[in-house]
């Protein structure tokens, strides 16, 4: 690999401030998991088709393969490790244990997040709506039916039903 | 991949002068497209010149005249925006269709047209409703009518240091609304195989008055098909006008054979798509107050 001088970039992860040094192909997902250790956002197919590196930028839901690790100076990043609290999940989170949505794990980190910007936008989505929001969201264990019901369930307990 | 430099230049201007200094500067808009083709080794720019800092790029204004789609204006925030939904449904539908949500929240408008994808979804849809394309280059300003843009696959109008900044979409006239259709085998996250945009509008006695009708994934690049317009135009939208235009659709096209359809299964289905788009668009004129 050709040496490159390296970009710094300062931005905020999860609420904190947070500072890299990156090269400038380097993508979000490579720096999140890599250089700052955070590797509950998982990479899959690395050209945006699986969700599984899914991450909120600026509150929006990206894929962080197709995102410059550069690109993020002075924005804001949410990955799976700031949803929910120690020692307490987030309610889709408890609510993909308690529906059996997940086997292997990999998809979860990406649906977790991808399912947060859904609630946040549209608190109470048909079942239709979620499973069309999640169609970027791969799974090959669950069949996607005990996701979608985990993901209604979690809406209606963020709306305090 | 390894080698490429990135810049993020906060100005039109300095955009123009990066793009200038560099001999082979690839724009990033969203990156949907370029990060994928950069991966797969199709594409290895020297630079990546990041746009999403300059104002006029991310602008999303309705004006007197046009709605202004700032050409990396992301297709989420088009979704979002009310007034974009009510005056041009087709085009934003169209543009809704790229990808999944997470693909949604960096594709763009500007960007589906500069990567020039023959299939691209938001292409027929922006040359049924008239949009010109504001670019700035060396030599100055200069419109560009979308359906002029794009010359082959993967080939655009764009000159060496030239960069597409928005796209116009000029205000409908009363009683006026679009549609974009295209077939894809599955429900979502699929290419098309063929897409039809038709804008269409309308007198008080449900007559046609001027009609705008363009297909996708069926030729080099989306076409403007004038012959389908006219097929409609002066009708009452009867099923002998929609079997016109889509007739004269089918007609104009020439598609490929590829591993998402025939040519001649592409011929027929964009005839379909246009007498099915054009009766929606009708309908949804039909609805307005």
């Amino acid at each position: 690999m050709q040496s490159q001088r390296k970009t710094h970039v300062s931005t905020t992860v999860n609420g904190e401030p947070r500072e890299f040094l990156c090269e400038p192909h380097q993508v979000l997902s490579d720096v999140l998991r890599n250089t700052l250790n955070l590797t509950g956002t998982k990479e899959g197919c690395n050209t945006g088709d699986c969700g599984a590196c899914s991450v909120l930028l600026d509150g929006t839901l990206v894929c962080s393969c197709l995102v410059l690790a550069a690109e993020v100076e002075g924005k804001g990043v949410v990955t799976v490790e700031g949803i929910g609290e120690e020692g307490k999940l987030h309610p889709i989170q408890q609510k993909l244990l308690e529906h059996a949505g997940l086997q292997c794990g990999i998809c979860t980190p990406g649906i977790v997040i991808a399912s947060r910007a859904l609630l946040e936008k549209n608190p109470d989505p048909s079942e239709t709506e979620v499973r069309y929001w999640l169609a970027g969201n791969l799974c090959r264990c669950t069949g996607y039916d005990k996701i979608i019901r985990a993901v209604l369930d979690a809406g209606a307990v963020m709306r305090g039903q | 991949m390894q080698s490429v430099r990135y810049e993020a230049p906060t100005s039109l201007d300095q955009a123009a002068r990066t793009l200038l200094g560099s001999e082979n500067a690839k724009i990033l808009a969203g990156g949907t497209d370029l990060l994928v083709q950069m991966r797969l080794g199709l594409k290895q720019p020297g630079l990546l010149v990041d746009i999403k800092n300059i104002p006029e790029i991310m602008q999303l204004t309705l004006g007197d005249d046009a709605l202004r789609v700032g050409a990396a204006v992301t297709g989420a925030l088009v979704g979002e925006h009310a007034e974009a939904r009510r005056l041009f449904p087709g085009f934003v539908e169209a543009l809704g269709l790229i990808g999944s949500s997470q693909i949604q929240g960096r594709c763009s408008a500007g960007g589906n047209l500069c990567n020039a994808s023959p299939a691209a979804d938001s292409v027929p849809a922006l040359i049924a409703n008239r949009a010109l394309c504001n670019i700035i280059g060396p030599a100055g300003a200069r419109s560009v009518a979308v359906e002029s843009f794009n010359t082959g696959p993967g080939k655009n109008c764009l000159a060496a240091g030239e960069l597409l900044v928005s796209i116009d979409l000029p205000l409908p006239a009363h009683r006026s609304s679009d549609a974009y259709l295209r077939f894809i085998p599955r429900t979502e996250m699929d290419i098309a195989v063929a897409g039809a945009a038709v804008a269409l509008s309308l007198d008080e006695a449900g007559i046609c008055t001027a009609a705008r009708v363009a297909i996708g994934a069926v030729a080099p690049t989306a076409l403007l098909v004038t012959a389908a317009a006219d097929a409609l135009i002066g009708s009452a939208l009867d099923e002998a006008s929609l079997h016109a235009a889509a007739a004269a659709a089918s007609a104009a096209c020439s598609p490929i054979t590829d591993k998402r359809g025939t040519a001649d299964y592409r011929r027929k289905v964009v005839g379909v798509l246009v007498r099915r788009a054009a009766a929606i668009a009708k309908s949804r004129i039909e609805a307005q107050a």
